[in-house]
């Protein structure tokens, strides 16, 4: 493949290959900027590493291994917190910079967005996570995908991964995003376009106007889902906004790199951002699309804002409109991603009113920053369903248990939906709450 | 070399959640005592109903037992998807499975049965979760490339295993990495 052809994400591959190009199907050795790991995947890998490469085997690159324990935090579950102690004990014998543990200060929460809060997400990079949303990162610019512990392991020791090289599918919105309409509308189409294996084994590319438009919270929310629908990789091109973030945060130098002019892609869907409207996914799969018309009166008993790819700042700025001079009907829990999330909670405000004000005064119940009941998680997490709860939520998964009980059935919406719905108790459309602006 | 044994048919879209709920992912790995418990628990997130197709309410793994009664497990598309967690295919292995055949995988599943040499992930080119029954007794020959249904007489052509059958011979990535002197 001529390399006037290649996509952004071949050329990440290549150039991390010491290649000239790659192309879709190669299977190529590539070197790791960063290897990312949490308290559920850190252990087990860790144990692989050392039986692997002996008891006194120290990391390939210590400034490049990062470990944040975010999953089962605040729980009685003494497995659970034997996984962090394994964690806290291997930093400790590796003299490991990148350690963020649990009850001290430097304690963070959800991995994928703490991460970019810390400067480790930079353009031109190749991260590799124990976690399938590992792929959030690809909102900067890089090449980023979630790998096993043996996988995890074997980067420890030598800095590699062999990858085959995806293709590449492009989605692109055209136009202004309306006012009512959030990254996750927009991603919840998609998958429901194409299905929960959609994407297998390709990258998925995110671009234009209405894309370009959005912040870097809303460009996580859309990387963060690829893997929702089957995806190796999410990534968006880089721009002034992800340099601007990034700078902010770390002194490190990075070099973006872009498609091609000419790259070839596996296929291109063009939507009109104009025609979007507030979506769903309806229980027990995250492709079981639905326009919140549709479903709207739904019934509910709960609500759940939060996780990596709804917990963050602009996502709760976002819930904080809709609940601003209301109660909740609906147990609402409300679990920021980060302890810096959470303690801006405390100082941004809508409509002159901080955020822990309107939530609290709204009846939420206000969690510590992790990944809470996202994933279910020992019967003591903070939301967790323990039973045949309807739960609406901004989370990224909806299969049978995922967010605890068998029996819960579980709706994923944008914040907006989702906290307009905690007012009603049905499922409702954020339009009712929200002026609606005319875009152009 | 050939795997044998019981299936166990399942149907699309089995999730990381539904082959090992995330409650059990806290027991130690390498522990024999605590080990055990992923077979036990080993697909026990599937929605009963659908747990060993045909007929449903066949639970993988006997409530009292550590280890399956079945050796091949039989899906349709899209098989592991969800999360990264390799607990997943360790937990059929510790449970006794040796081979998945399904439509298609979720990649981050296939790489880590691949890779960690927990189970052989075939696909096939034919949906076979409606053509073999939970119980039925089957014959993978790797060699051949074909499943054979000992139960009904049947036989199935297994895709080619391609690039990573070099990984799954050598038994994992370490070992692969040392024959071929990278580690
Ligand atoms: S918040 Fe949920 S999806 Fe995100 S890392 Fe935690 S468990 Fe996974």
């Amino acid at each position: 493949m001529s390399k006037s052809e290649m996509t952004l994400t071949e050329k990440l591959l290549a150039r991390a290959a010491g290649k000239e190009s790659a192309a879709p199907g190669d299977n190529i050795w590539v070197d790791v900027d960063v290897l990312l790991t949490h308290d559920v995947c850190g252990p087990p890998a860790i144990g692989i590493f050392k039986k692997q490469f002996g008891e006194k085997a120290k990391v390939w690159d210590k400034d490049k291994l990062v470990i944040i324990p975010d999953h089962y935090i605040f729980t009685k579950d003494v497995y659970a917190n034997r996984n962090i102690d394994i964690l806290r004990e291997f930093a400790k014998e590796q003299d490991l910079p990148h350690y963020y543990d649990v009850g001290t200060d430097r304690y963070k929460g959800v991995c994928h967005v703490a991460l970019p809060e810390e400067g480790f997400t930079r353009p031109g990079e190749i991260l590799f996570g124990t976690d399938s949303h590992t792929c959030t990162a690809g909102a900067f610019g890089q090449f980023a995908t979630g790998i096993g512990n043996t996988d995890a392991a074997f980067i420890m020791g030598t800095g590699k991964l062999w990858v085959k090289v995806p293709e590449t599918m492009k989605f692109i919105f055209e136009g202004e995003i309306p006012s009512y309409i959030m990254a996750k509308d927009l991603i919840l189409q998609i998958i429901g376009d194409i299905g929960v294996d959609g994407a297998t084994y390709r990258a998925m590319e995110f671009a234009g106007d209405g894309v370009m438009r959005m912040d870097m919270e809303g460009r996580m929310t859309l990387t963060n889902m690829v893997i929702e629908a089957g995806g190796k990789n999410g990534v968006i091109e880089p721009d002034e906004v992800t340099y601007n973030y990034v700078r902010q945060r770390t002194d490190k130098e990075f070099h973006p790199l872009f498609n091609s002019p000419d790259a070839k892609y596996h296929s291109v869907r063009v939507y009109k951002s104009q025609d979007l409207e507030p979506m769903v996914a309806k229980p027990h799969s995250p492709d079981n699309k639905a326009t919140v018309s549709e479903v709207k009166g739904t019934k509910l008993t709960r609500a759940y804002i939060g996780s990596c790819t709804g917990g963050k700042l602009s996502d709760f700025v976002a819930a904080a409109r809709i609940i601003d001079g209301h109660q909740v009907s609906l147990d609402t829990y409300v679990v920021p991603a980060t302890t810096q999330i959470a303690n801006e909670l405390y100082t941004e405000k809508v409509n002159g009113r901080t955020l822990i004000d309107i939530f609290a005064g709204a009846g939420c119940k206000i969690g510590r920053a992790s990944c809470a009941a996202c994933l279910g998680g020992p019967s003591d997490t903070f939301g967790r369903l323990q039973s045949d709860e309807i739960c609406i939520s901004t989370t990224n998964r909806n299969f049978p248990g995922r967010m605890g009980s068998k029996a819960a059935q579980v709706y994923l919406a944008s914040p907006y939906t989702v906290a307009a719905s905690a007012i009603t108790g049905v499922i409702t459309d954020p339009r009712d709450y929200l002026p609606v602006e005319t875009t152009v | 070399m050939k795997i044998k044994g019981k299936a166990f048919v399942l149907g699309n879209d089995i999730d990381t959640d539904q082959i090992i709920p995330a409650q059990h992912l806290v027991y130690s790995l390498e522990n024999p005592e605590e080990k055990k418990f992923y077979g036990r628990y080993a697909l026990s997130g599937v929605p009963d109903i659908q747990s060993g197709l045909p007929k449903g309410n066949i639970p993988f793994t006997r409530e009292d037992a550590f280890e399956s009664d079945f050796t091949i497990i039989i899906a349709g598309s899209n098989f592991g998807c969800g999360s990264s967690r390799e607990h997943a295919p360790f937990a059929l292995q510790v449970a006794g499975a040796r081979a998945v055949v399904a439509e298609s995988y979720a990649r981050i599943f296939y790489r880590n049965a691949v890779d960690g040499g927990f189970v052989v992930p075939y696909e096939t080119d034919v949906k076979l979760n409606d053509k073999i029954s939970t119980g039925d007794e089957l014959v993978i020959d790797r060699e051949t490339g074909f499943l054979y249904n000992v139960t009904t007489g049947d036989e199935y052509r297994l895709r080619d295993l391609g690039d990573v059958a070099e990984i799954i011979d050598a038994g994992g990535i370490f070992e692969y990495a040392r024959l071929k002197k990278m580690v």
